[in-house]
């Protein structure tokens, strides 16, 4: 069973008005269990929009997705997901450890239970000592790696991020890049991640997956096999050798019309 | 301890500018081409602030309590009227915000009425609402003269909590609202545990305006309902003696001004642990 299947999915904005968008058109996208997929292309390219119908906060126009066996809403309601947006949105007037309590609070979970789980999970992200601090003593890595926290407290198999070191300067990228791959490593979390980052696509993900905008659709999957996910794996060949075939796909997928649509590979 | 110290200075600083233009004012006030543009300076018009403080301690009326004592009384009197008016304006306000933020259509239908209801003079509508509730009642309780006076308080009171409230709930941030549909929140549990504290900054600015406005609803209630016994009664009481004694007409004011006082405390108190870790946001209200 695949953590995420989206079928011959079309998303239309704005039906039958002089604005009308096509932000995603026959998109087909297969996630396996345990993988680490990314979503990478230009801004337009219905990247976001794709994320948000796995996460179902906005319906299809047409085809099917399937989250963990069952419909998005399900998945939703099950609270099989966790997600994290670009800004952390952490909610100011609660503490650290209450935020990350938030999704299990809403979940039914008691309060003991609750505690124990927020404790594990900002010891996982490395902030254990932060628990009793609010979102504004933090700096923004910090609360970044909160939200992190809060997706996983749930425990969810399923890993939905848009963007979220997007706003974060590159040092502090690289080491949380490193710390996200140990807990999907360690939780065995499937993954969808949406950037804009080709070395940030590459470093992190088993596939990426190439998008093209002016209908948004997907242009290729590029499979990466990185021997190890290390700092020395950045400086590798295969590394630079699967950022090139990214950055050749998305130039093919810039040129527009012209660019030959291959399909994705079905995992 | 600083804010102690600068509210100090501003009462010092008060206390100069009167005395001060006393001194050196026209106690016939300066006319400029047929126009009065300083108001006189003699003794009838501006007392010392000494006398008005000294007519504090003097009886009201040959005999009578002394004039700190009826306006301490009044002010308790005007004080209850003040807080039930704020108290419904508050609810009124909140429960308008909260169906306005949840139907879009009561905003738009709403909103123009809501505004349009400030508008309307107050001296007009008091009579009005001593005339409706006339013959109401309250289940087992009858009508009483000082809850039209509430009314009219709350009538007052509900405008600013409901505009700034709604403001308030509508702050939050697209992604701590998808946050919440994506935990599979409903409409209810969004507008407890995100909407709502977001809406504090909000709030309490908005409760300082109706605060301010319950007291001038609950002043002007009692004086156009003839309703005896509070402030209100009191200032238009004192200011028939104004030419024999002027320095009584204020003694009625500094009442009016410490029920002021008294409702922002009451506010602030209970601003104080809500947003004790919150940064406070610029409002621009109405």
């Amino acid at each position: 069973m695949n953590a995420v299947s989206v079928e011959h999915v079309t998303k239309v904005f704005n039906t039958g008005r002089a604005d009308e968008v096509t932000a995603l058109s026959d998109v087909d996208l297969h996630v396996g269990q345990g993988e680490f997929v990314s979503l990478i292309g230009p801004s337009g390219c219905g990247k976001s929009t794709l994320l948000r119908l796995i996460a179902d906060l906005t319906p299809p126009t047409t085809g099917t997705v399937t989250v963990a066996g069952g419909s998005a809403g399900e998945a939703r309601r099950r609270q099989a997901y966790g997600i994290a947006f670009q800004q952390a949105g952490l909610f100011e007037w609660r503490t650290v450890a209450r935020n990350v309590e938030l999704p299990l609070e809403l979940h039914g979970a008691g309060r003991a239970q609750r505690r124990s789980r927020a404790r594990e999970m900002l010891d996982l992200v490395g902030l254990g000592d932060f628990a009793g601090h609010y979102p504004a003593q933090l700096s923004g890595g910090m609360q970044q790696r909160v939200a992190i926290a809060r997706a996983l407290a749930v425990s969810p198999p399923l890993l939905l991020m848009d963007e979220p070191f997007g706003a974060l300067d590159e040092m502090t990228r690289e080491r949380l890049q490193g710390e996200l791959l140990g807990i999907c490593a360690a939780t065995r979390t499937s993954t969808v991640f949406v950037t804009h980052s080709i070395s940030e696509a590459v470093f992190l993900s088993d596939r990426v997956v190439v998008m093209s905008p002016r209908p948004g659709r997907i242009v290729t999957a590029v499979d990466v096999a990185l021997p190890a996910r290390d700092e020395a794996a950045r400086q590798s060949p295969a590394f630079f050798a699967a950022i090139t075939a990214v950055r050749q796909a998305l130039r093919g997928a810039a040129d527009g019309a012209n660019a030959t649509t291959v399909p994705a590979a079905a995992s | 301890m600083r804010r102690l110290l600068a509210a100090l200075a501003g009462l010092a600083g008060f206390v100069l500018l009167w005395e001060g233009y006393k001194l050196v004012g026209n106690p016939e006030g300066t006319v400029l081409f047929g126009t009065r543009v300083l108001p006189r300076a003699d003794d009838l018009s501006m007392p010392h602030l000494l006398d008005v403080a000294r007519r504090l301690g003097r009886p009201e009326l040959a005999g009578g309590d002394p004039v700190w004592q009826v306006v301490l009384r009044a002010c308790v009197f005007t004080l209850g009227i003040t807080a039930a008016g704020f108290a419904l304006g508050a609810v009124v306000g909140l429960l308008l915000a909260v169906a306005m933020q949840r139907f879009r259509i009561v905003e738009r239908g709403l909103l123009p009425y809501v505004i349009l209801s400030q508008t309307v003079p107050l001296v007009a509508l008091a009579p009005l609402v001593a005339g409706w509730s006339g013959n109401l009642s309250l289940g087992p309780w009858p009508w009483r003269d000082w809850m039209t006076v509430s009314v009219i308080a709350a009538y007052l009171a509900f405008f600013p909590v409901a505009v700034g409230m709604l403001r308030g709930l509508q702050s939050t941030s697209a992604a701590g609202v998808e946050l919440m549909r994506s935990y599979a929140a409903g409409w209810w549990r969004t507008l407890v545990l995100l909407r709502l504290p977001a809406a504090l900054p909000y709030l309490f600015p908005a409760l300082r305006l109706a605060g301010a406005a319950a007291v001038v609803g609950a002043v002007v209630g009692e004086i156009s309902t003839g309703t005896r016994g509070g402030i209100g009664r009191l200032v238009i009481e004192y200011s028939r003696e104004a030419t024999s004694d002027p320095a009584k007409v204020y003694t009625a004011m500094l009442g009016a001004a410490l029920l002021g006082l008294l409702v922002a405390a009451a506010v602030s108190l209970l601003e104080r642990p809500l947003m004790r870790h919150r940064r406070h946001v610029e409002v621009a209200t109405l």
